[in-house]
């Protein structure tokens, strides 16, 4: 059905069709539209979930996982300083490897305080073990909710998965998305059959148990395999979903790419501006063409290497910061991917957006200009460049 | 116990066997070792109620010994045992 949602309301939405067994949530700006909604549809009785109030994300992620550890579907959803709040239990879902589905509405982490869109929230756990899908906008966020589960689900994989979205610019704005049927999610999704579901008093299980040197790296190796493996099932789960649904999904999207010599790699919203301007600046001649990365996390190294092997000049969009010196964390992970791989390729950091900064098609105009020229002189001026700061 | 490759184990480190905590030798990391004296002992258990490893083996209402597979040499029993009793003491193991 074609709707008019926001992002929040659409993932809602995906969250109502999944309905399941516990929600467990506490508000933080700018996810609290997905929990008012949810909470809405909880007071109406069109879902059936134990919905749980909680004290704080800690808690909230706790819940969640104590519920999912007991053999059902459990979800929750933050932003920013929440995520940050459930750090210590965010590991400890992925590494009792409870397929949870996590909404994160991207928002600038503090300080100083802010309420609006960056990245740095879910790049700070970008290593913790869960699956991350970036969407560019509702439709996206509402299609990754859904997938997010099947992937998360899924016997190789089990572990949790966070779709996220960018604050405001997606979850706050209406745009119109075709919705499914409750009967075709339902049957997408399947049901959930957990192995070692903790309430099962014919086959007791113990979570949590204090493990050493002796195995402790067994299941970390374990846990390195689930991601290993996702990629795979993120690819199956696109492909299945494209057959359901008539919309295909990948590991990232490749926008006139077939013959392009530069190209721009984007996370997000940004993707959605970036491809107005690739278009705009085709017509001028440059040969660009566009990556934006749905899969983040497992992060599709040789695919991407092999997507951009004729690319002479790449530039890197990155809306968050990486405080390592050196540049922002999608660029040192899209270096490290082509490192050995595409030798004669160069490649610049644009960091933009910080909280919440407004990136106009003009900017990203600039970068096409830079990277031209960048191609033309063979030289690079800046690596890392701060688009949108006042210098 | 043998250990056992990531593949064979389950995931999450969960333990799906209940009860398999006697297979885990703790004791090993034991540095004084509980010497139980019977002709002292009144046999009132208090040193097996406190035990946290269970490992005071009580027959017939009587201590018979302590498991040494698991004591880790804690030193609680010694200590609970009665003032006036005194019939564990904590000797270095050698
Ligand atoms: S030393 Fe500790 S573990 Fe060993 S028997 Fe005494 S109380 Fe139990
Ligand atoms: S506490 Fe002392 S007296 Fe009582 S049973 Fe134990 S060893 Fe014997």
């Amino acid at each position: 059905m074609r709707v008019a949602m926001t992002g929040n309301e659409a993932v809602a939405y995906a969250m109502k069709q999944i309905n399941p067994e516990v929600v467990a949530a506490y508000p933080i700006t700018p996810q609290t539209g997905i929990m008012q909604k949810y909470a809405e549809y909880v007071a109406n009785g069109q879902v059936d979930t134990e919905f749980l109030t909680m004290d704080s994300e800690h808690s909230a992620m706790s819940a969640t996982i104590g519920a999912s550890a007991s053999g059902i579907r459990a979800m929750t959803a933050t932003s920013s300083n929440g995520l940050a709040y459930m750090w210590e239990v965010v590991y400890i879902a992925a590494s009792y490897r409870l397929p949870i589905v996590m909404p994160v509405v991207n928002r600038a982490l503090s300080g100083p305080i802010n309420i609006h869109c960056d990245h740095s929230d879910t790049m700070g756990c970008r290593d913790s073990g869960w699956i991350q899908l970036f969407s560019e906008n509702t439709q996206e966020a509402y299609d990754n909710a859904i997938q997010a589960l099947r992937i998360a689900e899924h016997p190789d994989v089990l572990l949790p998965a966070m779709i996220t979205y960018d604050g405001f610019i997606i979850s706050h704005a209406l745009e119109t998305l075709n919705t499914y049927e409750d009967d075709k999610v339902k049957k997408f999704i399947g049901s959930y059959n957990p192995k070692y579901p903790l309430i099962n008093p014919d086959k007791p299980v113990t979570y949590g148990p204090l493990d050493f040197f002796d195995y402790y790296f067994e299941h970390k190796r374990q846990q390195a395999e689930g991601m290993i493996n996702a990629k795979k099932v993120i690819l199956e789960v696109g492909k299945a979903f494209e057959k359901e649904f008539g919309r295909s999904y990948g590991l990232f999207e490749e926008y006139r790419m077939a013959d392009a010599e530069l190209a721009i790699i984007v996370l997000g919203s940004t993707a959605g501006t970036a491809k107005v301007v690739v278009d705009m600046v085709r017509e001028k001649g440059y040969k660009v063409g566009l990556i934006k990365i749905r899969s983040f996390r497992p992060f599709p190294e040789e695919e991407l290497a092999e997507a951009l092997k004729r690319i002479k000049v790449l530039a890197v969009m990155d809306r968050s910061l990486g405080f390592n010196g050196v540049g922002g964390p999608l660029f040192n992970d899209v270096r490290a991917a082509l490192f050995g791989r595409n030798p004669d390729i160069k490649v610049v950091n644009y960091v933009y957006g910080l909280g919440g900064r407004e990136i106009t098609p003009n900017d990203i105009w600039n970068i096409c200009n830079n990277i031209r020229d960048i191609n033309l002189t063979g030289k690079i001026e800046k690596t890392v460049s701060y688009v949108g700061v006042r210098e | 116990m043998s250990n056992k490759t990531w593949k064979e184990i389950p995931i999450g480190g969960l333990i799906i066997e209940p009860g398999n905590s006697v297979n885990y030798k703790t004791g090993g990391w034991r540095v004084f070792k509980p010497i139980h004296d019977p002709t002292k002992c009144t046999n009132c258990l208090i040193c097996w109620i406190y035990c946290p490893d269970s490992s005071i083996i009580v027959k017939n209402g009587k201590i018979e010994k302590f498991d040494y597979d698991h004591c880790k040499g804690c030193g609680i029993c010694a200590k609970e045992c009665p003032t006036k009793i005194k019939a564990i003491t904590m000797v270095k193991e050698e």
